[in-house]
Order: C-alpha cells, then structure tokens, then sequence
C-alpha cells in the first residue's frame, strides 16, 4: 500500500551536497566581493555595501515571481500538481528574498535620505508585490481540495505576477526618491562594483534554486501524507 | 567606519532571515516525514 502511494507522489530527489558546496563558496565569495573587494562608493562610503544584497536580492525575488507565473500558466494547461508545488515552492523564496529587500532598504535608507520609509513609487509598487505573494500563500491555507486549491492559486498567481514589471520599470515611469537604475538607460556604475554586483546575484540565484528544490520536495511530501490519510481512511471504512 | 552599524544589521537580518527560512521548512519537512513513518506504521 504504502509503495502504490509512493508512486502516486514521488516525493523528489534531495539536495547534493555538491551542490551545497558550490553554493556556498559562491555565497562565501559573494560575500567577500561586497564587503571587501568592492572599491567604496565616494559619497556614501561604507553603506552603500548594502547594496550588492540588496539589488541582488530583488533580481532574484522577480526571477522567483515570475517563475511563479510561468508554473501557473502550466498548471492551468495541463492540470498537473507539480506545477502547483513549483508555483508555492517559487512563490515562499520570492517572499523570503523580497523580505531581504523590504528589510535592507530602510536600513540603508536611513543613514543616506534620514527616513526609513517614504511611500514613492518603487517602494511602495515592492511592498504591494510582497504583500500579493504573502496573500498568495496565504489564500492556499484557505482551500482544502488539492484540485481546487491549485486552480484558485494559479489564477491569483498570474495576477500577482503582474506587479513584476510595475516594480521593476518604476523609477523609469516615475519620479522617485528611490536611486536610478543601475542597468540599462542611464545606469552608470564602475566596472569592479558591476563584476561584484552580478557574483552576487549569481549567488542570490543559486541560494535560490536550492531552497526552491527543498520547498518542492516539501510539497511532494506534503501531497504523500494526503494519499496516505485517504488510503487510510478508505481501509477504516472497509473494516466498519 | 561610519555606518559600520547600518551595515552589520543589515548583513545580520539577510542571514536572520534565511535562517529563520530554512529553520521552518526543515520543521515542516520533520513532521511531514514523521507523519509519513506513523501513516505506513499503521496501514502495516
């Protein structure tokens, strides 16, 4: 019995320790990179350091949403669970790195602008996005039946998603307190803090598709002990 | 060194919060694997 449910809901390979390692020498170089190797900026010297996690983080939190779009819009075609278990998995690591971003922003705010907050459009488009995907996680405790709950979730998934390029084209579509881009028209950052800049989001990345395959297996799991207390249920009403 | 601080706390609440992350899924994953143990211990 336990083996047919096995093969309904395999519950995914688990993490290499290979793969630990390289992420973890690239967190570790990352790390070194933005603390250290970096040339300091001239007018906000040693915090502006925080930018290298920060701007990374973000980069990586939109790659998770939209991985989150990308695995709703499969799941909507062809109604298999694995997408939903990609689209929950994505959506709670882009909600861990855009947690980073809504927590080292206000701390390097307050020593360059002296406020840890302001409502311009960047900020405020960032915390709306967060908040969308918080809700989207939310919203799934909220549904019971597997079927349904994906369903539910892929739909709101999509619209969540849509946030994405309102964050990311803000500071090009509006007037904010928030610095221009770094990349792109009218992005002009030295050579050294690009090369440390995009190590560390190489990294942000890798740390990203780790936890996102730890997340999925928890799904995977998740969906065993269903089968599993069906099954066990089904038994109980035979014998009665 | 200014800002020193700022900078400590913000590379602390990066690692706080991957932390706390990682601690909550390997939670998660504990009880779901000992629910699993307990489930096919019961259907033997």
């Amino acid at each position: 019995m336990a083996s047919e449910s096995q093969s309904r809901t395999p519950s995914g390979a688990a993490i290499s320790f290979p793969s630990v390692l390289v992420v973890f020498l690239l967190v570790a170089t990352a790390s070194y990179g933005a603390l250290i190797q970096a040339p300091e900026e001239a007018t906000m010297g040693l915090i502006q350091r925080i930018f290298y996690f920060h701007v990374s983080s973000a980069w990586t939190g939109f790659v998770a949403f939209f991985l989150v779009f990308i695995a709703s819009i499969a799941y909507l075609r062809t109604r298999a669970l694995k997408w939903d278990w990609l689209s929950v998995a994505s959506a709670e690591v882009g909600v861990a790195f855009f947690t980073v971003v809504l927590v080292t922003g206000p701390i390097w705010a307050k020593p360059v602008w002296g406020i840890w907050w302001t409502w311009d459009a960047r900020l405020t488009s960032s915390f709306l996005l967060w908040i969308l995907f918080v809700s989207y996680l939310v919203l799934r405790t909220l549904v019971d039946e597997p079927e349904r709950r994906a369903m539910v979730s892929a739909v709101f998934g999509i619209f969540a998603a849509l946030d994405i390029p309102l964050v990311y084209f803000s500071i090009w579509w509006f007037r904010t307190q928030h610095p221009q881009p770094v990349i792109g028209a009218g992005g002009s950052l030295d050579g050294r803090m690009w090369r440390v800049l995009m190590l560390c989001w190489v990294a942000t990345l890798g740390v990203m598709a780790l936890l996102i395959r730890l997340r999925y297996r928890l799904e995977a799991l998740r969906t065993e002990v269903d089968a599993l207390r069906l099954e066990e249920s089904r038994n109980a009403g035979r014998t009665m | 060194m200014k800002n020193m601080n700022f900078l400590v706390a913000a590379y602390v609440a990066i690692w706080a919060i991957f932390c706390a992350y990682l601690f909550s899924v390997a939670r998660r994953m504990a009880t779901l694997q000992d629910d699993i143990r307990r489930l096919k211990e019961g259907g033997k």
